[in-house]
């Protein structure tokens, strides 16, 4: 597919369809209800989450949203060891330095192998491209060997270093960078510009919403990553959320309004993030998928 | 400095692509492809972390044809498969393209279904678990019981925990499946669906003929895409069945599952990694399968 066109059906993707005939005839009407009655049964399991972190252990076994005596006392309970806070701000240090890279490396290469030619651009662009055919629970244990001979496990580094580039970054970047005229990228060259400025003030302005695009992806692919933050941390100090939470929750064996608040007290903060950025990110991911 | 001058334009590019790509290029041979490497060497070799690796041949192998519990799990992990990857992608088009033709709340509506895509897979894994227990706690068995049904036994049981499991999986990434389509109906250009309407074609034929033809790169990218995940699950299995990791009677332990018990909790690198290459045969085999199969359609 051109860019043009899936940038303009990612972009068309955020107003309501034109071709919907204003006339409310039964067919739609039905068609309406069903749709929204499908929503609200897709969010229940997030409802009654958030619900039953409201509740004392008395009322867990009502189907009731709203308690009748909400509480804050189970989330009082939850932090009060401190280790959501620490489990919080690891994956957070994480996710965010794992994205950082991600998008700078994932950038460079994809522009570098888009609008530099040379000898071997195209093996490594496959090379690259092909490493999309491992997966991750492939390498997950010579991942675990070498940290353990080189002294990462149970580092932040450990958790992080799988991560610092992806190839489907450097290919979603690399089919961006194409539409990037050659003509700006001359332009500067004859202003005395080297070529890490152009790639920085010029070419990468220009494939912003790309960019955004990715990080949202690398983000919250760390923020929610498990098996390898399992395998490669074994200090309760240097757990990730997701594995933080594994480990509270089966603590609480039969205290399910606590392992609610756990599992709400990992969901809030990415709920927070779409509702304020919501229209960005369902843009974002139509256009990636589209382009993946 | 000198050097640099004297060279050509397009040695000048050669020198850059360089400086960008030598860091990465590393990264990819040292993080990427020697692990790789690493994982088929190993799954020749006997090793459980303190002795000594030793070369055994095939026997890692040998060994797994022979394991009852390896064709369970394989068998488990093709359910997933078969059974994820066709109910998601005909409920998502089905939402997708009933969504595309609503204007009232539009806008609402798409962040309801998109919004399980942005949880963690760890605490939905522990809510649906927490909807899956037995009277008094679960709410499912709960509901069921009020209405006057004898409970049923969700994750208790070898027939209905697999279906249990692969439900919030479906679930989670439903969301994501439901964007792609629609942005895939968005790029249909309109004139080809009001030619369809002069010539008074009904809706079905409409859908038939023109919608999914012209939806095929995205079919093919969503099957793939969500083979492959199918494929790889662990999250949901390992937290929904932590009491007994991929039970009852490993009954919905999936092949990552085995691969990180067998590593991390017997120690038995090659054994593992033998497992591991297996999984890679599966997923290359499958990627090229499907898309052989979708390009001659």
């Amino acid at each position: 597919m051109a860019d043009s066109q899936i940038r303009a059906s990612a972009a068309a993707l955020m107003n309501a369809p034109t071709s919907a005939k204003p006339r409310r005839d039964p067919a739609a009407i039905i068609r309406w209800t069903l749709l929204a009655m499908g929503a609200i049964v897709m969010v229940m399991p997030i409802v009654y989450m958030l619900s039953a972190s409201f509740k004392y252990p008395y009322e867990m076994y009502n189907l009731n949203i709203i308690p009748k005596e909400p509480t804050a006392e189970n989330y009082a309970y939850v932090l009060s060891d401190g280790r959501f806070y620490r489990w919080f701000i690891n994956s957070f240090i994480i996710a965010t330095c794992t994205t950082v890279s991600a998008v700078f490396f994932d950038a460079l290469v994809g522009y570098a192998l888009c609008k530099f030619r040379f000898r071997g651009r195209y093996i490594i662009f496959i090379a690259i491209l092909s490493t999309l055919m491992i997966p991750t629970e492939m390498l997950v244990i010579p991942w675990y060997l070498m940290s353990r001979s080189l002294g990462w496990l149970d580092t932040y580094w450990g958790i992080m270093f799988p991560g610092m580039m992806t190839a489907f970054g450097t290919f979603l970047m690399k089919q961006f960078f194409e539409t990037v005229p050659d003509d700006f990228l001359e332009a500067a060259r004859i202003d005395g510009l080297n070529e890490f400025q152009i790639w920085w003030s010029v070419a990468l302005p220009l494939v912003t919403p790309a960019l955004s695009a990715l990080a949202i992806f690398v983000f919250l692919g760390n923020w929610t990553a498990f098996i390898w933050p399992l395998i490669v941390t074994n200090s309760q100090e240097l757990y990730t959320l997701p594995v933080g939470l594994t480990t509270f929750s089966v603590e609480q064996t039969v205290d399910w309004e606590l392992i609610m608040t756990g599992a709400a007290l990992a969901t809030i903060p990415t709920l927070i993030v779409f509702l304020v950025f919501q229209r960005y990110i369902i843009h974002g991911i139509a256009m990636a998928g589209l382009k993946g | 400095m000198k050097l640099y001058r004297n060279l050509s334009i397009s040695q000048k590019q050669v020198v850059w692509a360089w400086t960008f790509l030598a860091l990465p290029v590393l990264f990819y041979v040292v993080i990427r492809f020697y692990p790789t490497l690493n994982a088929i060497v190993l799954s020749f070799q006997d090793w459980n972390l303190l002795g000594a690796r030793t070369w055994v041949g095939l026997e890692n192998y040998d060994r797994l044809i022979h394991d009852p519990v390896f064709w369970k799990v394989f068998k488990n992990t093709f359910i997933y498969l078969i059974l994820g990857t066709p109910l998601s992608l005909l409920a998502s088009f089905t939402i997708a393209y009933h969504l595309d033709k609503i204007r009232f709340l539009h806008g609402t509506l798409r962040a309801l279904y998109f919004l399980p895509f942005l949880t963690s897979t760890v605490a939905m894994a522990w809510v649906w678990r927490w909807f899956y227990q037995p009277v008094p706690i679960g709410l499912f068995n709960n509901f069921i019981a009020s209405m006057g049904f004898q409970q049923i036994a969700f994750l208790n049981s070898t027939t209905n925990a697999l279906p249990a499991i692969l439900l919030p999986a479906i679930w989670a990434g439903l969301g994501f499946q439901i964007i792609i389509f629609m942005a895939g109906l968005r790029a249909i250009p309109i004139s080809y669906y009001e030619a369809a309407r002069i010539d008074g074609v009904s809706s079905w034929t409409i859908l038939r003929e023109i919608t999914v033809p012209l939806l095929k790169p995205t079919i093919v990218f969503l099957v793939v895409f969500s083979s492959i995940s199918f494929l790889r699950i662990f999250d949901q299995v390992f937290n929904m069945t932590t009491n007994n990791p991929g039970g009852p009677l490993d009954s919905t332990k999936p092949l990552v599952l085995m691969i990180y018990q067998t590593a991390f909790t017997s120690y038995d690198m090659g054994y593992a990694a033998a497992q591991t290459v297996v999984l890679f045969s599966i997923l290359l085999v499958v990627s090229l399968l499907q898309l052989r199969i979708m390009r001659d359609r």
